[in-house]
């Protein structure tokens, strides 16, 4: 019994990391043909059906690249570095819960590896971890670009992480629980956190963007100014690691944003669907609803990528001191008066 | 101070209001932009495979002309060679032998005729100095290759094929 139990969790696991270096891959993929379909050109179609393979190519020819550790550079930080991004990047995925609870024969399987009841905070120090690799990685290369980025990698993500944690406060004080399965729970139904949160979630948003350094936020791997940012002197699969993790990044993230506000595995007609088509099928079904969520999430993250040049950075931590961390305190203070008043 | 041609305008910048700063009315206008071009047809056309369409008076690859019984046309006057601003021509003429009238049509032709596809600008004026009709720019794109010698084609590579008897 207790065997079984562990096989499953093992095996969730295993799917789960897999599903999430799969669409880490095949974001790659969608991030070029995006961009391409965004410009009016056609994108990658020489591989396989439409470049279905690209994705493959590209990681044979990262692995199949010479690997160069400068002569200057600290060895061991220079591998830790990646290592340590893709890690951070991979271990978030634990606490998002990706669907209701499987019931096979007399079983009850949930569709979550573990709900720990701190999950918020969880993800939040999974994130400030993230920027060690980042951090390390550019230090250990011994190259002033390296460091100007991972320098602004740090500051970037330390001060958005800030407007970040502030906004969460907001949620929470409408949630009452830091457990994300409990969290997306309490959004049966049409109760979505966006329609309580909607300042909470724009602030989110911005912050996911920045603490993932994606554009208009990707200053610490900024061409124009720093050559390739902290990955400068990196080649073959530990810059793959490192662009790995940026997408691996973008998934947790827009799980963990489509988990918090937009009702995670909940859609309307749920218990409906669950009824008819019974307690295994109906919540694999919310499954791939969270799923299509999650690419809507990552299908905007792209699309902004593709309109809003990069943020200047100054004008970056003008914003996100001066105009995110006031706005989320502000939320704070409304929300709170609001349930004070409503209760 | 008076400017001296009277046009001097004086700009001033007109501060943001209050949604311009907020910046996102303008991201979302951004947004709609981009998504409209999401839909459009990509105006990419994926040259090896498919070719534009060329107008009728394309210049392309030369090509050495052949009558209507199949013998070459040239006949080493290096009008064209003259012509040429580019001086991508070269050619080295010989006396036509006995038995050889079914192959050269005047008594002179060109031994090799070579030109430099790098140097050529396709400008066509060969084609108009020519008076004996003998060399069009008729032909396709020149091709890519590797080498720069590749690049200088002889006769192998301009003379029309052969008629077939």
């Amino acid at each position: 019994m207790e065997l079984v139990d562990i096989g499953i969790k093992f095996a969730l696991v295993a799917v789960i990391f897999g599903i999430s270096l799969v669409v880490a891959m095949y974001s790659t993929y969608a991030e070029r043909k995006i961009a391409a379909f965004f410009q009016d050109r056609v994108g990658p179609n020489r591989a396989g059906p439409f470049g279905m393979f690209q994705p493959l190519a590209d990681g044979a020819k990262m692995f199949m690249k010479e690997e160069i550790i400068p002569t200057n550079a600290t060895p061991f930080l220079f591998i830790v570095g990646p290592s340590l991004a893709i890690l951070t990047a991979c271990i978030g995925s634990a606490v998002i819960p990706w669907g209701q609870n499987l019931t096979v024969g007399d079983k009850v399987i949930p569709l979550q590896v573990t709900d720990i009841n701190v999950g918020i905070l969880y993800i939040f120090g999974v994130v400030s971890l993230g920027v060690y690799g980042v951090m390390i990685g550019g230090w250990a290369s011994n190259n002033k670009y390296s460091l100007l980025g991972a320098i602004r990698a740090a500051s970037q993500n330390i001060s958005y992480e800030i407007s970040m944690g502030l906004s969460i406060i907001a949620l929470l004080l409408v949630t009452g629980t830091l457990s994300l399965g409990e969290i997306a729970q309490q959004q049966h139904g049409w109760h979505w956190n966006v329609i309580y949160q909607p300042v909470g979630f724009i602030l989110f948003l911005v912050c996911a963007f920045a603490e993932t350094n994606r554009t208009p936020f990707d200053l610490p791997e900024c061409e124009t100014e720093l050559v390739g940012g902290y990955h400068t002197e990196y080649s073959s699969m530990k810059l793959g690691f490192y662009l790995f993790a940026e997408y691996i990044n973008m998934f947790i993230s827009s799980a963990v944003m489509a988990t918090l506000y937009w009702g995670g595995y909940n859609y309307p007609g749920m218990d409906w669907v669950t009824a008819h088509v019974g307690p295994v099928i109906g919540p694999l079904i919310g499954t791939g609803v969270f799923f299509t969520k999650i690419f809507l999430f990552i299908f905007f993250f792209m699309w902004v990528r593709w309109t809003i040049p990069r943020f200047r950075y100054d004008q970056l931590m003008d914003l996100g001191w001066k105009i995110l961390i006031p706005l989320a305190i502000a939320n704070i203070v409304v929300t709170g008066v609001w349930i004070t008043l409503a209760s | 101070m008076e400017s001296l041609s009277n046009k001097k305008k004086q700009l001033t910048v007109k501060p943001l209001n209050f949604w311009e700063r907020a910046y996102l009315p303008a991201i979302v206008h951004g947004l709609s932009i981009t998504m409209s071009h999401f839909f459009k047809k990509p105006v990419t056309i994926a040259y090896p495979d498919e070719k534009r369409e060329f107008s009728e008076n394309f210049r392309g690859m030369h090509s050495l002309k052949r009558d209507e019984n199949g013998k070459e046309r040239c006949t080493a006057c290096g009008l064209c060679a003259l012509s040429c601003p580019a001086e991508a021509i070269t050619m080295t003429a010989a006396e036509r032998q006995k038995g050889e009238e079914h192959l050269y049509r005047e008594e002179k032709y060109a031994a090799v005729y070579e030109i430099n596809m790098l140097r050529c600008i396709f400008c066509g004026l060969c084609e108009e100095a020519c008076p004996k009709e003998a060399i069009y720019l008729d032909g396709d794109i020149v091709p890519s290759d590797y080498l720069r010698k590749d690049f200088i084609y002889g006769k192998d590579k301009l003379v029309e094929a052969p008629l077939n008897q």
